[in-house]
């Protein structure tokens, strides 16, 4: 049908208002054919309203909106939500209550013909494990159930576009990662092109091809999840995506940075003049714990993760770092312990940008 | 298919447990359902005592002349009315309830207007404007001749069309109450399914508000059924025709009686089937979804909206108001005095005080019925409300004959233990008319506020009493406000339909004690109705007093 | 434990007592199916006159009778007031009514408006009579009750539903002189003569024919009168049939005496009050009536409609064939 690089869903500089308030600013992002793309973004940063915009809900206020190259939304032109071959998976899952799980299914389906839905609406109701289920109502079956039932009745007349909105978001912690893993094999076995919002990093990096990290209405970085974590363009990112902190340093010669845990080298984006002042992005996997080094640092605070401790650490010129430590190395708050940095890559921002 | 079975076991099996529980230890609530539903039986069972001794020489005559046309005439009726009133209350709530055109706010409560009117007077109106000596058809024929064709008021469809416009704020009120609520989650979702705005009406939000338009429908069928004033003032012969022929043409009311109950019958059995239609499905998403945004209708949409309503308005409300209003100021010097002040007063505290304690009770049975799911109590809550399908004369006796037999006793028992002379202490009192009206509209209160309970999921109830509520601070706290809609609609209803009740008023009242239906009663049972138009006007004021106090307690926008 | 079941007796009636608002006192109780406008009046005259307090309550007279029938002998009513010899005829059928001798009562009302038995009294009469538009109809054309069942007036006869005790009455009356058989093919002759649906009310009847929808009908005088007090210009008039034979259907509304009233003399004495010359006319005229006592005239407006022989027959075969009349006219598919 469509060939594999073809663009499915493209927004052109969208913006989008409530009243005066601007809820989305200039968003621009494409998706390719079969891609997962994910807008991260804590509560309030104008994901969700993204999300209803491409679905039709909301009016655009400019910019536009193209899916499979054709304009569905732009200021003063919405094609109707029906119009637009889009499914959408709801936060709460807007199951019919009045309609049993394989009715809810096969909602989308009505122009077929009858036996065609009967194999249509088994065949995803059998994609999510629910072919058993087909008779019950939405209330008579459990929370990772409806979710799965949300799907296929999105899935089932087979969308140019899907969209989710939070989609995991009511499940338990155990449920959410393997329902995650579980809907990423259903969307590529099925070639499916969608676009879903979460708050939830991990959620993200584990269903999601491309990323957009949103704030205040815009993208700032649409990028592969390996990019974000490891090459984000803005301290915003870097401390918003993954664990990590950001310490002050001093540019110098041969791409090497002074900074409270000693020279370090390996400087990435080394457009900087020398004696720039930077921040420094350390993980905590860039720290090794070394009784033998000469740098020490005071534990301030610790948690406990099973395998590893996370320590907070402080660091003599005042900067903190975290540091994941095997949990048989246990220190407590107040001890001053050696580490080690072992940053491969430095990713440096001037100081005040 | 092993699931199903197993699964239609376990509920048989809870629901015999239930069973078998209520009979050893019935709790408070189902001591109330069995006490509510006893008041019904009483006179219903007076009804079916008739049949000891069948009225065979009656039913035989009505069989061989007129009870196979009744039968049809009477399932036109009901089916037309049902059918106009669902058109009607349906679309008109969903215009107001889930759109936006001009005028919205007003015509969502003005379009209640019409339940403040008593069918009988709109078919007494209308029959005065649209018969051939009325004035529409006398102007068509002096304009086009003699020959000048006009619809047949006094026929099938002219009943069917005043009972419709006068009956369809019953599904109305109900209905827009489940689109306001209803949030606009599940029409997104159809929609991103690929349904219309339209489309997705009908095949979500229409089938999620079922339990409150059928809940109205069926009064309507109730009402419908029952009707006497308005038939008759078409001389459409009905089912309760051939009831009344029995009771005032042979004087049986043996068989009066005995007609009656297969009314009541059949109600239970639609009843019945409506709940086994509904089978095990829900009628409320999880949990409660942000308000719908109403859909603006736009270019000439929103004037065909607007249009609409007003058409409705006008001839459900407008057009028989300005009748009565002119017919009451023919009149005035004739019949206003100032006891038109006390019938007012009569009125006002009757409807008042049944409406509060039906409320009240319906409220207590839709508890009841929450509690325990069992079939008994859900039958014996059912059966609490039958008393609507009766036509009103025939429940009235049923009502008075047991009430007139306790006093009886009372005053034999006085006589005889104290060699006392006392009257009769039952009869002619408020306090039995208030329980007649409990008998009669229990359906009214009970639909309005049982159809709201279905919002309050058993969660939000286990949520309450985590938090420590429990018992009357739940149900002022969470339930109340949850149910605040249905409860303003009970007593809304209950309240205009007992101002506007007749046959039960007249033979319970005490001596003297009129109000204004029964002063409506007195002139129209002459033919006297113009002068009837009076008390007929007061009681509409009257009655709107409740619907602009209701539309301010549940129009929240 | 008799004197347990007595105290919880007492407690429970003096309670009940405080809610019951029931009076004790002497006076008079009506039970009226005749509407309260139109007694109203009357009542207070006499409560002036002779200082009987009288309490009334109006409703149908079907309800009325069930609920003599249920108080059995604890109620509280003295009078039946109803319309109809038919209702009246049933009562007594039914026995809540008794027997009174009354000289003042049988002289005043003469005996084919009254019971046989005595039971029950007429103290108004209307005439049901024909009524026609004066620009259609010459009266010459008119003869009788039977004759509106001829050719001439197809597709012009306009009628009341049978539904209504008035035309059972008349249909009783004709049977009482004709024999069933001969009956139901008068009623026939009338059904296959009309030219609407029969009507609810006599006043819609003459509407239609002022409007021209028929020429003829059956009315009560009364309603005629009303309409004329309206519109004086009114193209309608009443016609006298069956002059050369039976004379005019007449009916009654009337009283009978409870069979338990407490006050069985001061009812008596009330009947009687109401059948003289003085209250005759309040009671007739309150509705355009005739008045029962023959030594009574009728008001002007009523006496204006002209002069006619009434029938002669007992009322009260009226009620005694009224189920067959019901019955005819049903086989008749006069509706």
């Amino acid at each position: 049908m469509s060939d594999n690089n073809q663009t499915i869903l493209e927004l052109k500089k969208i913006s989008q208002a409530y009243g005066k308030q601007l809820v989305v600013k200039d968003l621009s992002l494409t998706l390719k054919h079969g891609e997962i793309g994910c807008l991260l973004g804590a509560s309030g940063c104008g994901k969700t309203t993204v999300l209803r915009t491409i679905a039709g809900f909301e009016p655009l206020l400019d910019g536009e909106i193209l899916i499979a190259g054709n304009c569905v939304s732009r200021a003063g032109f919405s094609l109707p939500p029906a119009k637009r071959q889009i499914g959408m998976v709801f936060q709460d899952y807007a199951l019919f209550p009045h309609l049993s799980i394989f009715d809810n299914v096969a909602f989308g389906l009505r122009e077929l013909p009858k036996a065609e839905q009967l194999r249509r609406g088994n065949e995803v109701l059998q994609l999510v494990g629910l072919h058993s289920e087909h008779n019950k109502y939405p209330h008579e079956i459990s929370g990772g159930q409806q979710q799965r039932v949300a799907l296929a009745r999105a899935l089932a007349p087979k969308p140019q576009l899907l969209l989710m909105d939070e989609p995991f978001s009511n499940l338990d912690v155990t449920l959410r990662e393997r329902l995650s893993m579980e809907v990423r094999d259903i969307l590529k076995e099925y070639g499916t092109t969608a676009l879903f919002v979460t708050h939830n990093q991990n959620e993200a990096f584990a269903v999601a091809d491309r990323i957009g990290v949103m704030h205040s209405g815009e993208i700032l970085q649409w990028d592969k999840a390996h990019n974000l974590y490891h090459q984000p363009v803005s301290p915003k990112i870097a401390e918003f995506v993954g664990e990590g902190a950001l310490i002050t340093g001093v540019v110098r010669a041969n791409q090497q940075v002074d900074t409270g845990l000693g020279l370090l080298s390996g400087v990435v984006n080394s457009s900087l003049p020398t004696n720039t002042a930077v921040q420094l992005l350390v993980r905590p996997e860039d720290i090794i714990h070394d009784d033998d080094s000469p740098v020490k640092a005071q534990v301030i605070r610790r948690s406990f993760r099973g395998a590893n401790i996370l320590y907070h650490l402080l660091l003599e010129g005042g900067d903190q770092v975290q540091a994941l430590v095997p949990s048989h190395c246990d220190h407590q708050p107040g001890e001053k312990i050696g580490i080690q940095p072992d940053v491969r890559h430095l990713v440096l921002f001037p100081l005040g940008c | 298919m092993g699931t199903l079975t197993t699964s239609a076991g376990n509920r048989a099996e809870a629901s015999w447990r239930g069973f078998s529980r209520f009979f050893r230890q019935p709790s408070g609530w189902q001591w109330l359902t069995l006490a509510v539903a006893l008041l019904v039986l009483a006179p219903l069972s007076i009804l079916l005592l008739a049949w000891q001794d069948p009225a065979w020489d009656i039913w035989q005559h009505l069989l061989q002349t007129m009870l196979g046309r009744l039968l049809l005439n009477t399932l036109t009726l009901v089916l037309g009315v049902t059918a106009g009133t669902l058109l009607l209350g349906v679309s008109l709530a969903w215009l107001t309830g889930a759109c936006d055109f001009p005028g919205r706010r007003y015509f969502s409560w003005l379009l209640l207007l019409p339940l403040a009117m008593p069918t009988y007077v709109l078919a007494f109106v209308f029959l005065g404007l649209f018969d051939f000596s009325g004035p529409v058809q006398t102007q068509l024929r002096d304009w086009f001749g003699r020959g000048a064709w006009a619809p047949d008021m006094r026929s099938a469809g002219g009943v069917v069309l005043v009972m419709s416009l006068a009956l369809y704020p019953y599904v109305y009120l109900l209905a827009r109450n489940a689109f306001q609520t209803q949030g606009k989650r599940a029409l997104e979702a159809a929609q991103s399914l690929g349904s219309h705005p339209l489309g997705g009406f009908f095949r979500v939000a229409l089938p999620m508000a079922r339990p409150w338009i059928a809940g109205g429908a069926t009064l309507v069928v109730m009402e419908a059924l029952a009707d006497f004033g308005a038939v008759s003032i078409f001389n459409f012969d009905t089912f309760t025709t051939a009831i009344y022929k029995a009771w005032f043409g042979f004087f049986s009311l043996a068989a009066a009686a005995q007609l009656s109950s297969l009314l009541v019958v059949l109600v239970f059995l639609l009843i019945l089937l409506e709940q086994k239609l509904r089978k095990r499905m829900r009628f409320t998403q999880g949990r409660l979804a942000p308000q719908a945004e109403r859909i603006k209708l736009q270019g000439n949409k929103k004037w065909l909206a607007s249009g609409y309503c007003l058409t409705i308005l006008l001839i459900a409300f407008l057009l028989p108001a300005l009748q009565l209003l002119s017919w009451s100021l023919e009149s005035f010097h004739l019949e206003f005095d100032s006891r038109y002040l006390t019938l007012l007063g009569h009125s006002l505290t009757l409807g008042i005080c049944s409406a509060v304690l039906i409320a009240t009770v319906a409220l207590l049975l839709a508890y009841a019925g929450r509690r325990h799911q069992d079939r008994l109590t859900h039958g014996l809550i059912r059966t609490a409300t039958l008393g609507y399908a009766l036509p009103g004369t025939v429940l009235a006796v049923g009502i008075f004959i047991p009430l007139a037999k306790l006093d009886n006793l009372m005053i034999n028992q006085a006589r005889h233990l104290f060699g006392w002379e006392i009257p009769q202490l039952l009869q002619g009192t408020i306090l039995i008319m208030l329980i007649a009206y409990l008998i009669r509209f229990m359906a009214a209160g009970f639909k309005a506020i049982d159809s709201a309970m279905y919002r309050v999921t058993t969660n939000i109830d286990e949520a309450s009493r985590l938090m420590g509520l429990r018992g009357i601070k739940l149900l002022a706290k969470v339930h109340l406000p949850m149910l605040r809609g249905g409860i303003f609609t009970a007593l809304t209803l209950v309240f205009v339909d007992v101002m506007k009740e007749m046959p039960i008023t007249l033979m319970t009242r005490p001596f003297g004690w009129d109000t204004l239906a029964t002063k409506i009663f007195e002139l129209t049972s002459e033919g006297e109705w113009e002068r009837a138009a009076l008390p007929a006007l007061t009681l509409l004021l009257a009655g709107l007093i409740p619907i602009v106090v209701l539309m301010r307690g549940t129009e929240k926008d | 434990m008799n004197h347990v079941r007595k105290f919880i007796a007492l407690i429970l009636f003096s309670s009940l007592l405080l809610v019951s608002t029931a009076a004790l006192a002497d006076e008079l109780v009506v039970y009226s199916a005749r509407n309260e406008h139109l007694i109203k009046p009357l009542f207070d005259a006499y409560t002036k006159e002779t200082g009987t307090t009288i309490s009334f309550i109006t409703d149908k007279e079907g309800p009325l009778l069930q609920r003599l029938k249920a108080e059995g002998e604890n109620t509280r009513a003295d009078l039946l007031l109803t319309v109809d010899a038919g209702n009246l005829w049933h009562a007594a059928d039914e026995g809540v009514l008794q027997k009174v001798d009354s000289a003042v009562l049988t002289k005043n009302i003469p005996a084919n408006l009254r019971d046989p038995q005595n039971q029950w009294f007429g103290l108004s009469l209307r005439a049901r009579t024909i009524v026609y538009s004066t620009e259609r109809v010459k009266p010459s054309e008119l003869s009788s009750y039977e004759a509106l069942g001829d050719a001439a007036w197809k597709d012009r006869l306009l009628l009341r539903t049978s539904k209504k005790v008035y035309n059972q009455s008349l249909v009783a009356m004709l049977i009482a002189e004709h024999g069933e058989e001969r009956t139901e093919q008068i009623v026939r002759s009338w059904v296959n003569n009309l030219a609407a649906p029969p009507t609810s009310n006599d006043t819609a009847l003459m509407e239609a024919i002022l409007a021209g929808q028929g020429d003829v009908g059956i009315v009560n005088t009364y309603y005629f009168g009303r309409l004329l007090k309206k519109n004086p210009e009114l193209k309608l008039a009443l016609f006298w049939p069956n002059q050369d034979s039976t004379g005019v259907h007449v009916n009654v509304s009337g009283a009978g005496v409870t069979r338990y009233a407490k006050n069985p003399q001061a009812a008596i004495k009330f009947i009687e009050w109401l059948s003289s010359e003085k209250a005759q006319n309040m009671f007739a005229d309150a509705n355009m009536e005739y008045p029962v006592n023959p030594a009574v005239e009728a008001h002007e407006y009523v006496k204006a409609w002209g002069t006619f022989k009434a029938s002669q027959q007992n009322l009260a075969d009226a009620g005694a064939l009224q189920t067959d009349a019901i019955k005819l006219m049903d086989r008749a598919d006069y509706r």
